[in-house]
């Protein structure tokens, strides 16, 4: 495996990383399952690619995909909380909608960036090659991300949201507002999923109706391998595991498909990721088993 | 001071299953006063305690603290008036936040939450003082996740989270039936403790009459979804629980009477 797909790898697992950190939110702090994400991160897509190509400013219209994304999560939120429909339905309804919106979006199935100023190319010092340059400028765009996660999570309104996810009984005795914290966690989630979608249609040169296919599948995989792979229930070594299993992700399935002996090619992505999920969702219940702490 | 005037509440009207939980049920506790309720299963004291605490919305009647209308409010917007502590040890705090984000939360309950630091030195402190009054060497435990503490351990520090900020009301919802006789009284004297360091407006719902004689100024007795028995003072201090048995079975014998009228 050459150093271009490395760093082609770690590019892709650094802004999967914004969508694990989204899915780690909804699904983990909040107990919100929320497929919304598959059609959040091609909208963040289909927001920046539009506005760039229309001549606004790539940061400009980065920060409207994270809004827009931030606006899917609360619609979400809003049918689960005002209107009364199951979590898991409402994500799905919004996941479909957003369909729709984005083809509106667009108004094509696709819109190209080849010409285009990314946030990555007005960036780019002249001594860098792109290929090193993007997955850098990522490493620091996550890791604030990061950073500013644990500390909202620590803050009052923060420590609301997660309470309401962890018991939202005792939140409401405590005086929290769950509706709205519910409201709140699932904009900032799908912000990052924007963000992202906004991130990957600058570096893959455009957007595409089909980009959304399977992304909550590899968030959550990424926050299950990061689980897996560094378990702790503090919250600062959360974030940072489910960052790590995004971009371990992306680096086992690089591996899988540039081993030619394996046989894999691009269109057995999502049977991999199937499986690999499926893996790391059997592995801690079989080491628990073995070790006969709660065996059976 | 608590003002319940008229409650009725039906669940599954209309339906065989139809239960009158409250019929006409009212009550009225002075600011201050410590009142315990007792009735039998189904006389209507949790569905009386989560009326006022808003878990349960009346189908008519009002319920007023201090003077502010209560009865449709929401469970988080009377928070800053009442104070809970529930039955069940685990419902109290949050298993995955620490000793500290819990108490943190507890400590704005009521109030507008914002972007400053849950858990700041000043307040460490504060809750580290707090525990420390309990004597189970929790105060060095801040960062450990409540989910590690055994039911007591967790019941105990829902009474301190309950009087970290004032409350007009507090209510406790049987927060002994679930725990070990030992770890029960440990958490009944601390209640006791913390009820008079506060001087908590209190309404204790409890299963046993031992407790709901021993402690408090005033009882309460219920019996279908209505106020039964109320005794406080001189009169009450001359009950036994014998006594208060023979009420309760006079209660109950009266209203057998009273379906034997109604089917012969």
């Amino acid at each position: 495996m050459s150093l271009y797909t490395l760093l082609g790898a770690l590019e892709i697992g650094l802004i999967f990383s914004l969508v694990a950190l989204g899915v780690y939110i909804s699904f983990r702090l909040l107990r919100f399952p929320d497929l919304t994400v598959d059609g959040s991160f091609p909208l963040g897509g289909a927001v920046a690619a539009t506005l760039i190509a229309a001549g606004t400013d790539p940061f400009v219209a980065t920060f409207a995909a994270m809004i827009a994304g931030a606006g899917a999560g609360l619609i979400t939120g809003w049918l689960n909380v005002r209107l009364k429909i199951m979590d898991l339905l409402a994500s799905i309804l919004m996941m479909i909608a957003l369909y729709s919106i984005n083809l509106r979006v667009m108004g094509k199935p696709n819109v190209p960036l080849i010409m285009e100023p990314t946030v990555f190319n007005i960036l780019q010092p002249e001594a860098l090659a792109d290929y090193v340059f993007r997955p850098l400028l990522l490493v620091f765009v996550v890791l604030a991300v990061k950073l500013l996660l644990d500390g909202f999570f620590a803050t009052q309104t923060g420590l609301a949201i997660r309470a309401t996810g962890s018991n939202a009984r005792m939140a409401r005795a405590q005086g929290v507002n769950t509706g709205m914290a519910v409201l709140a966690g699932m904009a900032v989630s799908n912000a990052l999923v924007g963000l992202a979608g906004a991130l990957f249609a600058q570096t893959q040169g455009g957007a595409d109706i089909s980009m959304g296919v399977g992304t909550i599948v590899i968030g959550l995989a990424a926050v299950i391998v990061g689980e897996s792979l560094l378990p702790s229930r503090k919250l600062y070594l959360a974030t940072l595991a489910v960052i790590v299993g995004a971009i371990v992700y992306r680096f086992f399935i690089a591996v899988a498909l540039n081993s030619d002996f394996i046989g894999l090619q691009a269109q057995d992505l999502n049977l991999v990721t199937a499986l690999l999920v499926t893996v790391a969702l059997v592995v801690p219940r079989l080491r628990q088993h073995w070790s006969g702490k709660k065996g059976g | 001071m608590l003002k319940a005037q008229d409650l009725h509440l039906t669940f599954n009207p209309g339906t065989p299953i139809e239960t009158l939980a409250l019929r006409g049920m009212s009550l009225e506790i002075p600011s201050g006063q410590f009142v315990t309720v007792i009735g039998s299963n189904g006389a209507g004291k949790s569905t009386f305690l989560n009326a006022v605490s808003g878990e349960q919305t009346v189908d008519s009647g009002c319920i007023e603290i201090d003077g502010i209308d209560m009865t449709r409010l929401p469970v988080w917007a009377r928070a800053r008036q009442v104070a809970r502590v529930f039955q069940d040890p685990l419902a109290g705090t949050c298993e995955d936040l620490t000793i500290e984000e819990n108490m943190a939360l507890a400590k704005m309950r009521g109030e507008r939450r914002g972007l400053s630091f849950a858990v700041k030195p000043a307040l460490r402190e504060e809750f580290r003082a707090q525990l420390s009054t309990l004597g189970l060497g929790l105060e060095n435990r801040l960062s450990d996740r409540i989910g590690l503490l055994s039911g007591g351990q967790r019941q105990a520090v829902s009474l301190l989270m309950a009087a970290l900020q004032p409350s007009r009301l507090l209510l406790l919802d049987e927060h002994t039936a679930a725990l070990d006789p030992r770890t029960a009284a440990f958490v009944l004297a601390l209640t006791v403790r913390i009820v008079n360091e506060h001087k908590l407006t209190t309404m204790m719902v409890t299963h046993s009459m031992r407790q709901a004689l021993d402690v408090g100024e005033r009882t309460v007795m219920l019996h279908q979804g209505q106020v039964v028995l109320d005794v406080a003072g001189k009169e009450r201090e001359g009950l036994d629980v014998h006594h208060l048995l023979d009420m309760f079975e006079k209660v109950r014998g009266e209203k057998i009477d009273d379906d034997k009228l109604l089917l012969s």
